[in-house]
């Protein structure tokens, strides 16, 4: 599907305004609540990468604590990527090794079957949202995410796991537009150039386990959400049938991911129904002594 | 004769009415010390935008007497400022307040709430029912306010100036959408397409003021404008960064080029309205008049 599909574009951004604004959300969100600290999981990835370096950029490389939460099955090269970002921006670290806290859990899920693999991996996912939310606490910060949109809309995320954070720098970009943003930022060249992982299991892949290229999914989710194109619409555009079907088909199932849980309305005001605010309101400010 | 605009371009603080009117002096005194003799104020300045139901708890009537202390701050300068306007019936509306040495010269209920997208205003607020001109004195005469969205319907300023208005004060709390991309830099071509058409066409002086800063993930865009009765551009602001905008009117011009443009006098007002009375029976269902007769 990849020829020249000028009809059905990759979403363009300027990377440079895209940091402006986005260092500008995390700066508001940081004096909103009343912290001055992030931290942030960093894997090796290009996600955490980039969010890392956006949260050095609007708070502070001093003000960000980047922890890497190896399990013993991830990448060696992992560990390396991630030191390079920590040196790159010279920021806090830590180090967790998940292996003794998620190991007695695993040991209660039966099989290597798919199924078992995914329920691994996401034990691992939640126990590293344990970690970041109590080091949040000691460190004093905010966690920072560290999901793009294309993961939030095909639903590539493992709910209250690496999904569970206090804001999104990257929730809004595409993967294909966050590679111009970490590019633009200086984020270092071995990881924009691997090929994308979860690492939560030897030889995983993102496009393996979607099935398709990142840049393939990004031209369909940019006709289908941004551009609010019919499916018919896309596939005359060029792009392919079944995988149009197929994410158009994901992006509803995983609505549920990206909301709040409802509640069955029995009172006069409920939250997320009729009770409703904007998430910092006077007196909702965290006061320092 | 010259006559200064100051346009305070800042980011209002989400429900903190206090806050905001200590905001808002700091930004009149400043824009006054320059020398403006009219400051403009964004939209919801005093209450910021994105309230949901903290709606009645940033609200105020027109006739508050913290918006009458507030415009004392910059004696003899015309304050047009955003809030949440309680009136006596306790309708909630999106207003701008006329002031002018502490005296409430007249307000406008914004008469667009845009509700789709990424808005939601007519949840939370009630519509103006009012389009009208406030007069200020000489040399602007008459002046017509507006607050963001009333600026995408052109019946809205083709009125303010029909009705005499020699300067269009829009004020507003526009967010960036998609910034940074090809629909992002489309979503401001048409602010300034809009304004510059508008100051064409009305031969009308502009001054838009539009708020930076975020709320919740929400960033505006500022980029406020203040345009000749010609269409030429005199100040504009930088975008998403505070900034006062200063510029300055020649209201001696106006004149000649009404002169040498006439479309206002030129306008066909009984012909307008009479089509539209048949455009809106029409669309009522109402029987079509036979008369066609030129």
């Amino acid at each position: 599907m990849s020829h020249a599909l000028e009809e059905a574009p990759l979403p363009a951004i300027d990377a440079s305004q895209a940091v402006a604004v986005i260092t500008g959300f995390i700066r508001s969100q940081l004096a909103q609540t009343g912290y001055s600290r992030l931290v942030v999981g960093l894997s090796g990835g290009v996600d955490s990468a980039t969010s890392a370096f956006l949260a050095a950029r609007a708070a502070g490389a001093d003000n960000v604590m980047a922890l890497r939460m190896p399990y013993r099955t991830s990448a060696v090269e992992s560990e390396a990527d991630a030191m390079s970002v920590v040196t790159a921006l010279g920021c806090q670290t830590e180090l967790v090794d998940i292996s003794p806290m998620v190991q007695p859990m695993l040991a209660l899920i039966p099989g290597d079957e798919d199924a078992a693999l995914v329920r691994r991996g996401n034990v691992m996912a939640r126990q590293r949202m344990i970690v970041l939310y109590d080091r949040s606490a000691a460190f004093d910060a905010l966690v920072l995410g560290t999901s793009n949109k294309t993961e939030a809309l095909l639903g590539y995320g493992t709910i209250h796991g690496d999904m569970a954070a206090a804001l999104q720098p990257i929730g809004d970009l595409y993967k294909s537009q966050l590679r111009a943003v970490a590019e633009c930022l200086g984020v270092p060249q071995p990881i924009l150039s691997k090929p994308p992982s979860a690492d939560l299991w030897p030889g995983q892949t993102d496009e393996g386990e979607l099935g398709a290229s990142y840049d393939d999914l990004d031209r369909i989710l940019f006709a289908l959400v941004d551009r609010r194109w019919t499916q018919d619409r896309c596939v005359r555009a060029g792009l392919d049938a079944s995988l149009v079907e197929r994410v158009a088909r994901t992006v509803a199932r995983m609505e549920y991911k990206r909301q709040l849980a409802p509640a069955a309305k029995v009172s006069l005001r409920t939250p997320g129904i009729d009770h409703l605010y904007p998430r910092r309101r006077p007196g909702s400010r965290r006061e320092l002594e | 004769m010259e006559y200064r605009i100051g346009l305070a371009q800042y980011a209002p603080r989400l429900g903190e009415v206090d806050a905001n009117l200590e905001l808002a002096d700091s930004w009149l005194r400043r824009a006054a010390a320059e020398g403006a003799q009219l400051v403009a104020f964004p939209e919801l300045a005093l209450s910021g935008y994105l309230l949901s139901d903290l709606v009645p708890e940033a609200a105020m009537p027109a006739t508050d007497e913290r918006l009458g202390t507030l415009s004392r701050a910059a004696p003899g300068v015309l304050v047009v400022i955003g809030f949440v306007e309680e009136t006596h019936d306790h309708r909630y509306c999106n207003s701008a307040a006329l002031l002018r040495d502490g005296e409430l010269i007249g307000v406008h209920r914004k008469v667009y709430l845009p509700t789709y997208g990424l808005f939601d205003e007519g949840r939370f607020t009630r519509p103006g029912q009012q389009i009208r001109t406030q007069e200020v004195g000489e040399p602007l005469g008459r002046i017509g306010l507006s607050v963001c969205e009333d600026f995408w319907h052109p019946s809205l300023p083709m009125l303010q100036a029909q009705d005499g208005a020699s300067l269009l004060v829009n004020i507003a709390a526009g967010p960036a959408r998609a910034p940074g991309s090809a629909a992002g830099t489309r979503s401001i071509a048409g602010w300034h397409k809009m304004q510059d058409t508008y100051a064409l066409l009305g031969t009308v002086a502009i001054a838009f003021c539009n708020r930076v800063g975020n709320e919740e993930g929400l960033t505006f865009w500022g980029g406020s404008r203040i345009l000749g009765a010609d269409g030429s551009v005199i100040a504009e602001g930088p975008l998403y960064d505070e900034a006062l905008v200063m510029g300055s009117l020649e209201t001696d011009d106006l004149r000649m080029q009404r002169y040498q443009l006439p479309l206002l006098a030129d306008e066909r007002l009984e012909l307008v309205r009479r089509e539209l009375d048949r455009v809106i029976g029409e669309r009522a269902g109402m029987p079509v008049s036979e008369d066609t007769a030129e």
